[in-house]
């Protein structure tokens, strides 16, 4: 079998076997010997510990808020509240200017989910932080909350999100992220048959064995120290300044150990206000989750509502597919309005169809903010899109295996997104897998190679793709989408700054 | 909050403490004693990260009140070591790659130790029953069941080192 070696080449050493062995971690002695340092290991004197009100409602106005009682439990030392934040208004995507201002780091006149903030207590113990928290005394107006992004969308659904005026991301005046290749009524109508799915993934929890937190230690030369777990340590610190309007250098952050994260702490939800307290206390304040706090307010993988209608040959080409995504954001933006656009952009999935149409939607709900996880956007439509193909493959009554191959997209294929395909490797993993599976393919498949045209010539906008066997992909065709291609300069724009991606 | 003296053993050496009567045993050991392997990852008994042995036993230090371990003998990964030298168990994950973020590692290791110190050749059953009170999110459980087997010198399992 071949291997491609068409991207980094001159980075890639020849004969790696690296697959398969194992290689000790360069941390992985602290780890065996318990000396590796987490956040909460450090060591500091004066610690107050910080504990968070959160709403026990879906969707509420706030009336009142009272915090006399919790003022006078002996070890509450202060009480921060929306008005104590500098720039209570954020959304982190701003640090890369994609979205508006929709969250706030706590929360004043209206909760938007179960579990969302509203006032942090700083005490000298956790249990008198807990104590503290319990004498918070909060009126609520419960409000009509939505949970489901379809009705979500539905005129008259219950507003989640003022900031916003509506239930979804604006991208630059489009209510979705669009793809869109050649005409797929025409191709439904050639079609020998139609399969036509809805696919639900769910939201799920990340579940780190350390929950996420920091402790942020006011410094002799007048910064702030901050020992944290986050995930993304730049972007804590910028999104920490941004909120508390304070120059970044002001700012120290050391972390890069991280128990467990798998996405979920990516989200800068505890350096603000722990560096807020340390700033207003002088002391050192430790900001942590509880399981509790983990389980019910830290961000799940977003889940996405994901539609599928196939147009299918007898012969096993997919002649047209269109889909509709719905990503469910929760109550904030976060991360999803660029979930929503990798999921567009991960559409039809490695084939080559010439009949594409695709909308993708980042939807708020009342539902906890969800975030990052392992391949956030991309995970959902690869499980929609995979199940769809073993329903085709016996739709038509063929191979799997051979059903992906006679599919599978080839260098110097028009993409749906009007790209050509460059080092595609599709053809040449199945045939692995089906080897190292022991599944039987026909001989015919076995010669297969990405690098040749396949069966499934793309109709759709010329030229036709015909790269010689062993010449590099011809390059991209000039951008002069075809009509219906809408919102090229905001998806290409957004997706140009996702390109780096998580 | 009154404050009650305590005197235990920890990993063979006497010591002495003032804690609160309300403390668990987790907090002790973290905040008074400095002693970290031990972790806080539920504090609610569910996870296994703050595992511990006292006297020889299985326990999980945050719902251990601390007044209950006057007299016993604590221990915990840092006197698993001696004089630089891993123990078998320590290598044993080193070489399998049973520790990815190492937050759950202490507490397995805790785990694994309370069982090979009163059964030396458990069977793979045994071992997957020993840390059953103890969840890793990242490396996979075969790794950990693996290199335990590995320090008893024997591997019944059917983990494939490539
Ligand atoms: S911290 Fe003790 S069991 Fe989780
Ligand atoms: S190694 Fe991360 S939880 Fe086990």
């Amino acid at each position: 079998m071949e291997f491609r070696k068409d991207f980094f080449a001159d980075e890639r050493a020849e004969g790696l076997k690296e697959v398969g062995h194992i290689r000790q971690r360069q941390d992985a002695v602290g780890h065996v010997t318990g000396r590796t340092k987490f956040f909460d290991d450090k060591k500091t004197t004066g610690l107050l510990h910080l504990k968070i009100v959160r709403s026990p409602h879906h969707h509420a106005r706030i009336r009142n808020i009272s915090t006399h009682e919790a003022e006078r439990v002996p070890g509450v030392v202060r009480i921060l509240r929306a008005a104590d934040v500098p720039e209570n208004i954020y959304t982190m995507l701003s640090l890369i200017n994609v979205g508006i201002p929709d969250e706030p780091a706590l929360a004043f006149d209206k909760v938007r989910y179960k579990g969302e903030p509203i006032v942090a207590v700083l005490a000298d113990s956790p249990r008198t932080a807990h104590e503290g928290a319990d004498k918070i005394r909060i009126d609520f107006e419960e409000l009509p909350a939505v949970f489901d992004v379809e009705e979500a969308l539905k005129p008259g659904a219950p507003l989640v999100n003022e900031y916003h005026g509506q239930n979804h991301f604006d991208y630059d005046g489009y209510s979705h992220q669009k793809v869109r290749l050649g005409d797929v009524e025409r191709g439904f109508q050639e079609a020998d048959h139609i399969v036509d799915e809805r696919y639900q993934m769910s939201p799920i929890e990340h579940a780190p064995t350390e929950t996420q937190g920091c402790i942020a230690v006011p410094s002799d030369d007048d910064r702030i120290d901050v020992y944290s777990n986050t995930q993304a340590l730049f972007f804590s610190l910028d999104l920490s300044a941004l909120i508390l309007k304070m120059p970044s250098n002001r700012l120290h952050f050391m972390g890069g150990t991280v128990g467990g994260g798998f996405g979920g702490k990516v989200d800068t939800l505890v350096e603000p206000l722990a560096i807020l307290g340390a700033m207003m206390t002088g002391k050192a304040v430790r900001h942590s989750f509880s399981r509790r706090d983990e389980m019910r307010a830290g961000p799940p993988r977003g889940a996405e509502r994901i539609y599928i209608k196939d147009g299918v040959m007898n012969d096993g080409r997919i002649v047209a597919r269109q889909m509709r995504i719905y990503f469910d954001a929760g109550a904030y933006s976060r991360l999803s309005a660029y979930g929503a656009v990798k999921a567009a952009a991960h559409c039809p999935g490695p084939y080559t169809i010439a009949n594409v149409y695709v909308e993708s939607y980042c939807v708020y709900t009342n539902r906890t903010p969800s975030t990052a996880m392992r391949g956030f956007g991309v995970t959902g439509v690869d499980f929609a899109l995979e199940v769809q193909m073993d329903k085709l493959a016996r739709t038509v009554n063929i191979d799997p295996m051979e059903f992906r191959l006679i599919n599978a997209y080839r260098d110097g294929d028009m993409k749906a997104h009007h790209k050509r395909t460059e080092g595609a490797a599709l053809i040449e993993c199945v045939q692995a897998v089906s080897d190292l599976a022991g599944w039987q393919i026909d001989p015919k498949y076995r010669s297969y190679s990405s690098r040749q045209p396949g069966a499934a010539p793309a109709a759709a906008p010329s030229p036709a793709s015909q790269p010689s066997a062993s010449a590099p992909p011809p390059p991209p065709p000039p951008s002069s989408p075809p009509p219906g291609t809408t919102a090229p300069s905001a998806s290409s724009r957004i997706s140009s700054m996702f390109r780096r991606g998580r | 909050m009154s404050q009650v003296p305590i005197q235990f053993k920890l990993n063979g050496q006497d010591k002495a403490e003032f804690i609160d009567e309300a403390a668990t045993l987790l907090s002790v050991l973290r905040g008074k004693v400095g002693i970290t392997s031990p972790k806080a990852g539920c504090e609610q008994g569910t996870c296994g990260t703050c595992s511990v042995l006292i006297d020889g036993e299985l326990r999980l230090s945050c719902i251990t009140l601390a007044q209950t371990c006057a007299g016993a003998s604590i221990e915990t990964v840092e006197g698993m070591d001696t004089d630089g030298k891993l123990h078998p168990l320590q290598q044993a994950f080193l070489d399998r790659f049973a520790a990815q973020c190492g937050f759950c590692t202490t507490g397995m290791l805790m785990a694994a130790k309370a069982l090979l110190d009163k059964n030396p050749n458990p069977t793979r059953e045994e071992v997957v029953d020993a840390i059953s009170g103890n969840i890793c999110r990242c490396t996979g459980y075969e790794p950990i069941i693996e290199a335990i087997l590995d320090a008893t010198g024997g591997s019944a399992g059917s983990y494939r080192r490539a």
